[in-house]
């Protein structure tokens, strides 16, 4: 059993305003984020894999936390709890005031649509499409209509500083230059929480500098709860805590 | 957005646009010219029925034919003594006969009252289909013995004949055996029957104040070749008939039904066949009907032969019924298996598609978009594959079918001949293929049917109907509606979580 107390830390700089977004926190100060009460979530298979055991944390509004461990030691499952992607085989996911660890699939991708911001190692863009375009389908199913929709889109890309690459597909992009128009379709419908899932393992070491700011930027700005998973012990140490997943159980580092 | 989507996923996949939409183009180009083909095939057969049977007619009523070798026996020319003039000891002689051929049957013209009388029939006429042969030749003279060597030159079995019989040592004999088939019609109306398909090539036509007159209206191919107009006059049975008029097939360039029409009681009691007919043509007063319009002439006429223009569509042979079996069989299979392929091709294309994007359309679960909102995007593309395909096919079905024409096949058939009802051609077996005809003049069968079977030619027409293009709209929707059905089924079934799995 792993029950990790949360930290009455908060985000340094959620009191922060910017001109690109609103200022006031998803959440009040204080309140939980996240509460999970004994997850755990199996795969079944050939063999039985326990992806997380029993695992009980809380995450509070406007903190950043960084998720490490080995490959194969559950924090892509646990970022799929956090980010309403699939249901924990038993216990409780609590996002704001509601649970959804039993939501059907289609309320469930209600909140992800409304809610949650992914960004994720390899930057998943739609190849065909363009950067305004990629950033526009984060708005799609929330129904903005067409104009707005635009107007937003174009918004959160000069938010990453991207402006001027609108109209180039992924393939005319560098890797860097993806991850800012992935940041920017994950900040585009303004959610509570921005979960990363290694968002800067694919890049070089200067850009992964690059990107980590921009985060952290965007963390401070807005008042987002932010989840990173990531290998790197210096990404780590910029965030407010630090939890360590192995074999499928959280400890507090 | 989705069309934005829609738009770019098509452009940034051609290959794989591409590949679908040949596929489906082919193979609905390919569908397209077989059913057109199979239409102008169909309108052939009936052309060449209409030739023969004329226009509207739905029914044929014909006796049921004897079994061979009963009713008529051999035909015999009968000479008097005095017939011809007598110069060197040998006789010239001509005689023309009209009667209905051997093999042939005629029933009671009463017939026509039951039928007309009968619910759902809404017109009837009768016809008394008979041939006029005419002998003329020279005879040697009788005192020569005969040696009973005869011989025939095999003849053609068309048209005009002549066998030439000679005698051993005796000198030379020629005969000429003449042809021509006559149909006897109501000269009053002509509403259903085999003048219903033919229209006025010269002179007038047969008139109700024709009736007990001696006029014909001759078939105009036959009166070029017989080199017979307007004016002049014929020997039909030994009464000299005075040409009226010449008439043409309206559908098709070919011959009509027969080489001559006269008077329906002139060709009765000239072939001594008072109140009798051999075919009656009968007009159901919906197509709907004609099922049953069947059942009530065959209950009221027992002994007669009801058939269908399905059943007289059978009887069409020649290169015409080689067409027809060829697209219903192999066109028919061809297209269906190229239609599967390229079905197939769509389907595991989209499906591959799908697998490709797997990250793709996880990604977009994970931002929140609906399953629904994910299939109709890949059903979406998927027809709009389709349509590509089937635009494209159009295109070259179209062409295909415009080359088809633009070759002007000509397909060549023959239907049942009216004299010989049904089986007719047995009869003309005997001339064809006889070498030599036993026991001197009198004996061997004339061919019957050989005269009256009508080849018409026809020049294969495949048509661009409204249903061969819906045709390739619908096999286009179908086929992009299968693999978008397949292929979002695929997607709806990957997990959002698929977005997180690292890349490979
Ligand atoms: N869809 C799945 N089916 C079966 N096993 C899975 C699935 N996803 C993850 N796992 C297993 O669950 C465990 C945790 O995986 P994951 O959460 O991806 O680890 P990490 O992200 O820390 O590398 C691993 O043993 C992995 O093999
Ligand atoms: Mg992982």
């Amino acid at each position: 059993m792993t029950a990790v107390e949360t930290g009455a830390v908060h985000a340094a700089g959620a009191e922060a305003s910017t001109e690109t977004g609103p200022a006031t926190p998803a959440r009040p100060k204080g309140t939980h984020m996240y509460v999970l009460e004994n997850v755990t979530k199996q795969y079944a298979g050939k063999r039985t894999v326990t992806a997380l055991k029993d695992v009980s944390l809380e995450i509070a509004a406007g903190q950043m936390v960084a998720i490490q461990g080995p490959t194969g030691g559950g924090k892509s499952t646990l970022l799929q709890m956090l980010g309403a992607l699939d249901r924990p085989t038993s216990g409780r996911v609590r996002l704001g005031e509601s649970d959804i660890s039993h939501l059907p699939d289609a309320k469930l991708a209600r909140v992800r649509a409304k809610e949650v911001g992914f960004v994720f190692q390899g930057f998943n863009l739609i190849p065909t499409l363009t950067a305004q375009e990629n950033v526009e389908t984060a708005l799609e199913p929330l129904g903005v209509p067409g104009p707005e929709r635009r107007r937003r889109a174009a918004e959160a890309l000069a938010a990453v500083g991207l402006a001027d690459r609108a109209t180039h597909v992924p393939g005319e992009l560098s890797g860097g230059q993806q991850q800012r128009v992935a940041i920017a379709r994950a900040l585009v419908k303004e959610p509570d929480v921005l979960l990363a899932d290694e968002p800067t393992g694919a890049l070089d070491e200067e850009t992964r500098d690059e990107i980590l700011g921009l985060l952290e930027g965007l963390w401070r700005d807005r008042g987002l709860t932010l989840v990173i998973v990531t290998h790197d012990s210096a990404v780590a140490r910029r965030a407010e805590r630090r939890l360590h997943i192995k074999h499928g159980t959280v400890t507090e580092r | 957005m989705f069309f934005t989507y829609l738009r770019r996923e098509l452009a940034g996949r051609r290959r794989q646009t591409a590949i679908i939409a040949i596929g489906m183009a082919l193979a609905i180009a390919l569908v397209m010219i077989v059913n057109a083909v199979s239409t102008g095939v169909r309108d052939a057969q009936a052309q060449v029925l209409q030739s023969v049977y004329g226009v509207g007619t739905d029914l044929t009523v014909t006796a049921t034919p004897a079994a061979p070798g009963e009713g008529d026996g051999p035909q015999r020319f009968e000479f008097g003594a005095d017939d011809g003039e007598t110069a060197d000891g040998s006789t010239s002689i001509s005689q023309s006969r009209l009667t209905s051929g051997p093999g042939s049957q005629t029933f009671d013209a009463s017939s026509l009252d039951t039928v007309q009388g009968l619910g759902g029939v809404s017109a009837a006429a009768a016809t008394l289909a008979l041939e006029n042969v005419t002998f003329s030749g020279e005879l040697p003279d009788f005192s020569a013995q005969q040696d009973g060597t005869d011989r025939v030159a095999p003849g053609d079995g068309t048209g005009e004949q002549p066998p030439q019989g000679g005698f051993d040592g005796a000198g030379g004999s020629a005969f000429d055996v003449d042809r021509v088939s006559v149909l006897g019609v109501d000269p009053a109306g002509a509403a259903v029957g085999p003048l219903s398909s033919v229209e006025l090539a010269d002179g007038r036509g047969l008139e109700s104040g024709d009736t007990g007159q001696a006029v014909v209206v001759l078939d105009a191919t036959y009166a070029t070749s017989a080199e017979l107009a307007v004016g002049d006059t014929i020997d039909l049975g030994g009464t000299d008939f005075e040409v009226v008029g010449t008439v043409a097939s309206t559908s098709a360039d070919a011959t009509t039904a027969s080489n001559a029409y006269i008077p329906l009681d002139l060709a009765q009691s000239i072939s001594g066949q008072d109140g009798m007919i051999s075919d009656l043509y009968v007009q159901a007063d919906s197509s709907d009907r004609i099922d049953a319009v069947q059942a009530e002439i065959e209950e009221a006429l027992p002994d007669a032969t009801v058939s269908t223009q399905a059943d007289l569509a059978s009887q069409v042979s020649g290169s015409l019924s080689t067409a027809s079996s060829l697209i219903s069989n192999l066109g028919l299979w061809v297209s269906l298996a190229v239609l599967v392929a390229a079905f197939l091709i769509a389907i595991l294309f989209t499906i591959q598609g799908v697998t490709r994007r797997t990250r793709e359309f996880g990604t977009l679960k994970a931002i929140g978009w609906r399953n629904g909102r994910i299939v109709g995007q890949v059903a979406g593309e998927s027809l709009v594959q389709g349509l590509i395909g089937g635009a494209a096919g159009l295109v070259i079905g179209l062409a295909g079918i415009w080359i088809v024409n633009l070759m002007g096949l000509t397909l060549g058939g023959s239907a049942g001949g009216i004299t010989a009802g049904g089986p007719g051609g047995a009869a003309m077996q005997g001339a064809d293929a006889s070498g030599a005809m036993p026991g001197g003049m009198a004996g061997g069968p004339f061919g019957a049917a050989a005269a009256t079977q009508t080849t018409t030619e026809v020049v294969l027409n495949a048509p661009v109907t409204v249903g061969v293009i819906a045709i390739a709209i619908g096999l286009a929707v179908l086929g992009g509606l299968a693999a978008g059905a397949i292929g979002g089924w695929r997607a709806s079934r990957l997990r959002p979580a698929e977005a997180l799995r690292s890349v490979a």
